[in-house]
């Protein structure tokens, strides 16, 4: 007569600070800056729901509520299109420098709606600054610790072992309160990231120290609506298994707020997988087949016409296709655990001439649209 | 003490001693309330948040629906944002919505389509990221109060308790025959299978104690509550002679295994309700069989004297209709708080009449020329918990 009693309960003893007092606050109303377009509502029971209502409802698959970006201080649809090339100026030998400042803080993040993490980040946003840069640029990181835990960037590229950001070389680990300049050449050109290589690794990264690091080739990619995406996942509970997972860090975001898009342009994802915990993830596009150029280091494909591809904890790549029908269409990992844990999303495809009326939709402005088309750093291909 | 110091009990007046008494009382009110007002100069030892939570009973009431008690156990006030059900995020509403106080409770709906038979998983994430976990074992319509439900519930309690005591009993003109030796041997088993129920129901308690918030401190509560009982049934019977009184102590036999019993019927039906209710022909027929030694136990008392025919059902009805009562209450209406505290009254019953039959048994054997500790009551307590062990095989699971 023993089974019948439920098991009880899994919990995590000890958590964060901080976060108790906000524990009244969260989950009745979020403030957020978007149309509501599920906000929370304990009020009233729905009906079973057994259709996708197409506004990203996966049925009753769902977080319930919405994120508070302007308190995050980042918003998942902007990450899409924030390239950051740095402060640009030149060197004597006619070389491209880009400057960057880049700070370790530690900050509680919104991940899910009322769902607070204890984040590390760079600059305060999970994912760090998407840096982007052309083949042959000189990049200069000054990285600040300000968080009590040390710290270092090891980026994805080729660069002298001491700029490597890792324990024992060069600087090592960089202390709290402490600075270092990390500096080399951008190549080779391609997708990339950035993260902290301190110990423990595991949890360095996966509390959010890690950014998309974009090299175009020198002579850029043909024009295209770009976005960055980054697969993410949090362990909320730390014990080491992940609980959400997004792209640029909040569950479902892009379900609730469809990525407008135009029907026959070319669209290229920048798609980073900077999942721990779970050894692969991957991008499944719906109703639609892609160009798939493996850790973007080739002008050519390196798979063609594929709608489903793999990526191991590190790997990334860059996906090129079309629309050829308007209406909604899914992406998501075709792992259906991480899809109904919060990694999925949906383009809005329409017509050109309605598009302006679908930013408008999605709360985007022209600023938005025109990052999105204009992110080459190679001249004459945009900004 | 010096004697021409004056007693200052004696002297002081009744409002000095009303006076006295509630200065602690006036000076702990100050201190909380500073406490309260400036936390004591403690705030840089205010801890990490800890949170808990009780998950009580899941329910399944229509297809599609998925509700769930919740009991915030955590020192304060939490929120659950977010629900997971099998690995995925899913809708819900809370009854009353958003935090939870200390203590407090809420109702969890959630619009997730089931399967029968199968097994689901509910996840709740609070506002920290800490995750509470509970399992719908197999999944079922909850049983809901219907009249046929109603009446195969009550068979099952009768099949389960009234019939295998009333079939005990039937022992009793067998009983009568024997000599005193044998009938003390008969008594001795009592004592042995009354100790085994003693046992079962303790863990029984526990079982249930388990599933409740930490507040109520199942252990303790389950071991005041007995001894509580075993001190008011010692108080009420304590004056008279179980000798002279036989059917008095069969009745407190009764009342004991009819406690016993309604947490057997309680544990049944919840099990119904959880849809692991795989009560077959068998398990039945283990239940009757491993209950049937109660029958005898409580006619054992009454073989000098026969009370006649109407308290042999009285007492059947005692024993053995609680099972009924606990598995309508355990399929319908569960409520892990009373059933704890019925148990440990079960249990003080229990132990009570233990007691007092074990004072019957020394009795005898003086009477007798017997040793207390001789072959024949060490046989008969051995035979009693034996019975019950092995009886007990068919239906352990």
């Amino acid at each position: 007569m023993s089974r019948w009693l439920q098991s009880l309960l899994s919990r995590r003893d000890v958590l964060r600070a901080g976060a108790g007092s906000a524990a009244a606050l969260v989950g009745a109303q979020a403030v957020g800056q978007v149309p509501p377009a599920a906000a929370m509502d304990h009020t009233k029971m729905p009906p079973p729901a057994t259709s996708p209502k197409g506004h990203g409802e996966h049925g009753g698959n769902l977080l319930v509520g919405t994120v508070d970006h302007v308190r995050n201080g980042f918003d998942p649809m902007q990450l899409l299109t924030d390239w950051d090339g740095g402060k640009v100026s030149r060197l004597p030998n006619g070389q491209t420098l880009r400057d960057y400042t880049i700070t370790a803080q530690e900050k509680e993040i919104e991940i899910a709606p009322g769902v607070f993490f204890p984040a590390w980040t760079y600059n305060g946003r999970v994912p760090g600054p998407t840096l982007r840069c052309t083949e042959g640029d000189r990049l200069r990181i000054t990285f600040f610790n300000h968080t009590s835990h040390p710290h270092t960037i090891h980026f994805h590229g080729v660069h002298a072992a001491e700029m490597d950001g890792v324990p024992g070389a060069g600087p090592g680990e960089i202390q709290p309160g402490a600075s270092f300049v990390y500096e080399f050449d951008a190549e080779p050109f391609g997708c990339h990231l950035y993260h902290c290589h301190a110990t423990s690794l595991k949890r360095h990264i996966h509390k959010g120290m890690y950014g998309a690091f974009i090299v175009d080739p020198r002579g850029g990619r043909p024009p295209a609506r770009e976005f960055m995406m980054l697969q993410n996942a949090f362990d909320t509970n730390f014990d080491g298994a992940n609980e959400i997972y997004a792209v640029n860090t909040v569950g479902f975001e892009f379900a609730r707020r469809p990525i407008p898009v135009k029907k026959g342009e070319l669209i290229r994802l920048y798609l980073i997988n900077i999942l721990e915990f779970d050894l692969i993830n991957g991008f499944h596009l719906h109703a639609n087949f892609f160009n798939y150029y493996d850790t973007g280091t080739t002008l050519e494909p390196t798979s063609r016409i594929v709608d489903t591809i793999t990526q191991g904890q590190g790997q990334r790549g860059i996906l090129e296709f079309r629309y050829r029908f308007t209406g909604q269409f899914m992406f998501h990992p075709h792992i259906s655990e991480f899809t109904e844990l919060g990694w999925m999303g949906l383009f809005n495809v329409v017509e050109s001439a309605n598009y302006a009326a679908a930013l408008k939709d999605a709360g985007l402005d022209a600023a938005w649209d025109r990052r999105a088309t204009q992110g080459s750093t190679v001249k004459g291909q945009g900004a | 003490m010096s004697t021409n110091v004056p007693n200052p009990a004696k002297t002081g007046t009744a409002s000095s001693l009303w006076g006295l008494a509630i200065l602690p009382v006036l000076l702990l009110g100050a201190v909380l309330a500073y406490l309260v007002a400036t936390g004591g100069g403690l705030k840089g030892l205010s801890g990490l948040p800890v949170e808990q939570l009780n998950i009580g009973r899941i329910t399944l009431p229509e297809r599609g629906v998925i509700t769930m008690q919740v009991v915030n156990d955590s020192p304060q006030t939490m929120t659950i944002p977010q629900v997971m059900v099998d690995d995925a995020f899913w809708n819900f509403t809370a009854d009353p919505p958003g935090p939870i106080p200390r203590l407090g409770s809420t109702t969890i709906t959630i619009p997730y389509p089931w399967v029968e038979g199968e097994a689901h998983s509910i996840t709740l994430l609070s506002t920290l990221g800490a995750t509470f976990t509970a399992t719908i074992p197999v999944a079922t319509l909850t049983p809901q109060l219907s009249g046929s439900l109603f009446a195969r519930f009550g068979l099952v309690g009768l099949y389960v308790g009234l019939v295998p005591v009333l079939l005990g009993m039937l022992w009793y003109p067998w009983m009568r025959r024997l000599s005193g030796r044998a009938m003390n041997f008969i008594l001795s088993l009592t004592v042995g299978l009354l100790v085994y129920l003693a046992i079962g129901t303790w863990l029984d308690a526990q079982e249930f104690a388990v599933g409740l918030p930490a507040f109520w401190q199942g252990t303790p509560a389950i071991t005041l509550i007995a001894v509580l009982t075993v001190g008011v049934l010692l108080a009420i019977s304590g004056k008279r002679n179980a000798d002279e009184q036989p059917l008095g102590l069969s009745y407190r036999i009764a009342t004991g295994i009819g406690l016993h019993n309604l947490g057997e019927g309680l544990a049944i039906g919840a099990a119904f309700a959880m849809g692991e209710g795989a009560l077959g022909t068998f398990l039945i027929l283990g239940f009757t069989l491993h209950n049937i030694t109660e029958g005898i136990g409580i006619v054992a008392p009454l073989v000098k004297r026969n009370p006649g025919l109407k308290q042999f059902f009285l007492l059947a009805l005692i024993a053995g209709g609680p099972a009924i009562l606990g598995t309508w209450i355990g399929g319908f209406a569960f409520n892990p708080v009373l059933s704890t505290v019925f148990l440990a009254i079960g249990l003080g019953a229990i132990v009570q009449v233990v007691w007092e039959v074990g004072q019957l048994v020394v009795r005898n054997t003086a009477r007798l020329g017997l040793p207390v500790a001789g072959w024949s009551n060490f046989g008969g307590f051995t035979a009693g918990v034996a019975l019950m062990y092995f009886t007990a095989f068919m239906v352990k699971f």
